[in-house]
């Protein structure tokens, strides 16, 4: 075979990586480099500094150290069964490209993960070597996020987190069955064990010492994880049920949901489907209003008898149109938990109407005016000279939100 | 009637200290002229003595903070407007929380087209080395902001990009960072950069990094307009991924599930013996 070269590994090796959904630089520690001695800031929030053409963020240089693997999970790309051409990064590589990618303003930092070779530990050593050289040789500020091996020892991961800003760890699919049946080498509780680990280590980290210190610096961005949707027969109610879990025990900061893409060179144990790119957005709405709207599981996945979202509306307005007797809602007397539930209404609208109701009582052009969004909302609210009549009840309502029945065609 | 000179460089301060002198003496806003980096020509270019400032009148946090954005704006009428508001705030302190507020709600409105404008310049200037000797590396980008954004925004880049030299040049103004100085000057045509082969990798990133089965454009081009691309670089590749994409996906689709390589038996072999031995 013949030598690849820097440009031909760098298309194999983010080709690889692309299945990885994360690709957020945010949420970690302020830092900068204006003493000059260093390259790099992180100031709170990400920034996206192109998009391509599937809408996703580029963020980070996300990358696979190597595309070889010694496993043989069925979604992978990268399993030992597949044919896919193999190429590897040496870590001055990886270097190089982070920094200059860096220093031409391309990217906020790196996103690395690997196939693993030889071992979980030598694959765990090889990626600390290269955080390690970016920190201290290149005194790179900028962001790191790691894919870390759950089956490294535990200390190697712990070293990882004193470099890197987030860790992340795929538990891979929703259930324990399918992990086993799908990605016959990893061990669901191994996964688990690994992510335990990484939360306790960050809450030792966070506490203050006798002496009044904090200790080191460790995953100042938290850990995550993602989920493969659609490579397995899990409903949405128990993919959520996990989400829940997971968020619960591990304090994740987030868990991705990558529908699952057609690889080339599928194995035939995996159906070539066309991702099913509606179901992963539903499943990042339900998750959000799990986490920021005061919904339960059970209450987002009541709507529909087999435990799915539905696809053809968001899952706010479906909890709505389920739930109609507890509507309209007064946006002039309305609670706060109760405005969070009106379809259409974000968090910020929400404080917005909340500041204003001080000063007027609100009127329909008045909520317009501070950017809330009526389309969906005017079914379900009354406002000072608004009231929906008898469009909330009416038996035509979803319909108008639902998107119309495809078009036959003769043939 | 008070004709006020704004510079296009430093224009926030100017602009703040005009207001609190001319708020202090009571002047309305119908007796005051703003006049931007003499944009009104000869007939005003004389400003007229704005007067002492002998009271200070408090205003609202908030709307200092909303003011030192919205000056930036492109909008002529930005200063009058802000200027207005600050008249009204004197008698009605609370105002800055009406959401519904039709002058508040254009300002803020005016304050979000500069934060989006700031933010997109924090994400698509795009460096090319100037393959300069010396002790730090030297580098310059070519940008054409919306609004006036460049000032606001270069300390974002002096804090990221502290140990080298660089500039931002814009028709507006332009940045420059010189052994950790930042200064900044009138705007200028678009300068011939030199050639910089690191954006070809950043383009090999980009189309490997994109995935044909989810092809969305909307989505992109929502976060990322056409009037950038001409100074991506790796803008000059999305034509071609979007043609080429649905032909890749099938492509995936007719291969047949090839049979696995040889290796891949030893390997799982191995493993099986490795994980039986501990
Ligand atoms: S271990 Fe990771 S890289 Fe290897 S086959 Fe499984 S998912 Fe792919």
């Amino acid at each position: 075979m013949a030598r690849l070269d820097l440009s031909q590994k760098l298309a194999i090796l983010s080709d690889a990586a692309r299945y990885d959904a994360s690709c957020a630089s945010s949420g970690t520690t302020r830092r900068d480099s204006r003493d000059g001695k260093g390259l790099g800031s992180t100031e709170g929030s990400g920034i996206c500094h192109a998009y391509a053409p599937d809408g996703r963020c580029i963020s980070l240089l996300k990358i696979l150290m190597t595309n070889f693997c010694i496993y043989d999970c069925a979604y992978c790309i990268n399993r030992v069964s597949s044919n896919v051409q193999r190429a590897r990064f040496s870590p001055d590589e990886v270097v190089q490209l982070t920094i200059e990618f860096y220093r031409r303003n391309y990217i906020e930092g790196l996103f690395l993960s690997s196939g693993i070779i030889q071992s979980p530990d030598k694959t765990m050593e090889d990626m600390l070597r290269i955080a390690k050289r970016l920190r201290e040789v290149e005194n790179f500020r900028g962001y790191i996020h790691l894919k870390t091996i759950p089956d490294a020892a535990p200390e190697l991961i712990e070293q990882a987190g004193l470099y890197a800003d987030r860790l992340s760890i795929n538990v891979e699919l929703p259930t324990d069955n399918s992990v086993k049946a799908y990605a016959p080498e990893k061990n669901p509780a191994t996964i688990r064990k690994a992510m335990g680990d990484v939360k306790s280590r960050k809450d030792v980290a966070g506490e203050r010492s006798y002496t009044g210190k904090r200790g080191k610096r460790f995953v100042p961005a938290g850990q995550s994880t993602q989920m493969i949707i659609g490579a397995d027969g899990s409903t949405d109610a128990t993919i959520l049920g996990q989400s829940t879990q997971l968020y619960g025990e591990y304090k994740l900061k987030r868990v991705y949901y990558s529908a699952f893409s057609p690889i080339p060179d599928a194995t035939a144990k995996l159906p070539l489907i066309r991702p099913p790119l509606v179901r992963e957005h539903r499943l990042y709405q339900a998750d959000w209003l799990l986490r920021f709207y005061g919904f339960g599981v059970d209450e987002i996945t009541a709507s529909r008898p087999d435990g799915n979202l539905d696809l053809e509306v968001d899952p706010k307005l479906a909890w709505a149109l389920q739930n109609r007797a507890q509507f309209p809602v007064d946006v002039n007397r309305a609670s706060k938990e109760m405005l969070l539930r009106i379809p259409g209404f974000g968090t910020r609208t929400v404080g917005r109407i909340l500041s204003t109701r001080r000063h007027r009582r609100l009127r329909y052009d008045d909520l317009l005016r501070m950017g809330a969004s009526l389309k969906k909302a005017r079914a379900f609210i009354v406002a000072v000279d608004w009231s929906p009549g008898g469009l909330t009840d009416s038996a035509g309502l979803r319909a108008r939100f639902a998107p119309p029945p495809e078009q036959l065609s003769l043939f | 009637m008070y004709t006020v000179p704004l510079p296009r460089i430093g224009t926030d301060i100017a602009w703040r200290d005009a207001a609190k002198r001319l708020i202090g003496a009571g002047v309305s806003p119908d007796k005051v002229l703003w006049d931007f980096d003499n944009e009104m020509g000869e007939l005003f270019a004389t400003g007229t003595t704005l007067p002492p400032l002998t009271r200070r009148i408090k205003a609202p946090q908030s709307f200092v903070e909303m003011a030192n954005w919205v000056v930036w704006h492109k909008d002529p009428q930005r200063f009058a407007r802000l200027y207005a508001l600050l008249w009204r705030l004197r008698h009605q302190p609370g105002l800055m929380q009406d959401r519904a507020d039709a002058e508040l709600a254009k300002l803020r409105q005016m304050e979000k087209g500069v934060h989006r404008c700031k933010h997109k310049m924090k994400a698509f200037v795009r460096f090319r080395d100037l393959r300069q000797k010396g002790e730090r590396r030297s580098f310059a980008a070519w940008f054409e902001p919306t609004h006036h954004t460049v000032e606001p925004t270069a300390p974002f880049f002096a804090r990221r990009f502290a140990d080298m030299d660089w500039m931002i040049a814009t028709p507006d103004v332009t940045a420059q960072f010189v052994d950790g100085n930042l200064s900044f000057h009138p705007g200028q045509p678009k300068p011939d950069l030199p050639e910089d082969a690191a954006e070809a990798l950043w383009g090999t990133y980009f189309c490997n990094i994109f995935n044909p089965a989810r092809l969305k454009v909307s989505a992109m081009t929502s976060e990322m307009p056409k009037k950038y691309w001409k100074n991506l670089p790796e803008a000059q590749h999305i034509q071609g991924l979007i043609a080429g994409a649905e032909a890749k996906v099938q492509q995936m689709r007719d291969k047949a599930p090839t049979l696995p390589p040889e290796r891949a038996a030893k390997i799982k072999r191995q493993l099986r013996g490795d994980q039986a031995e501990d």
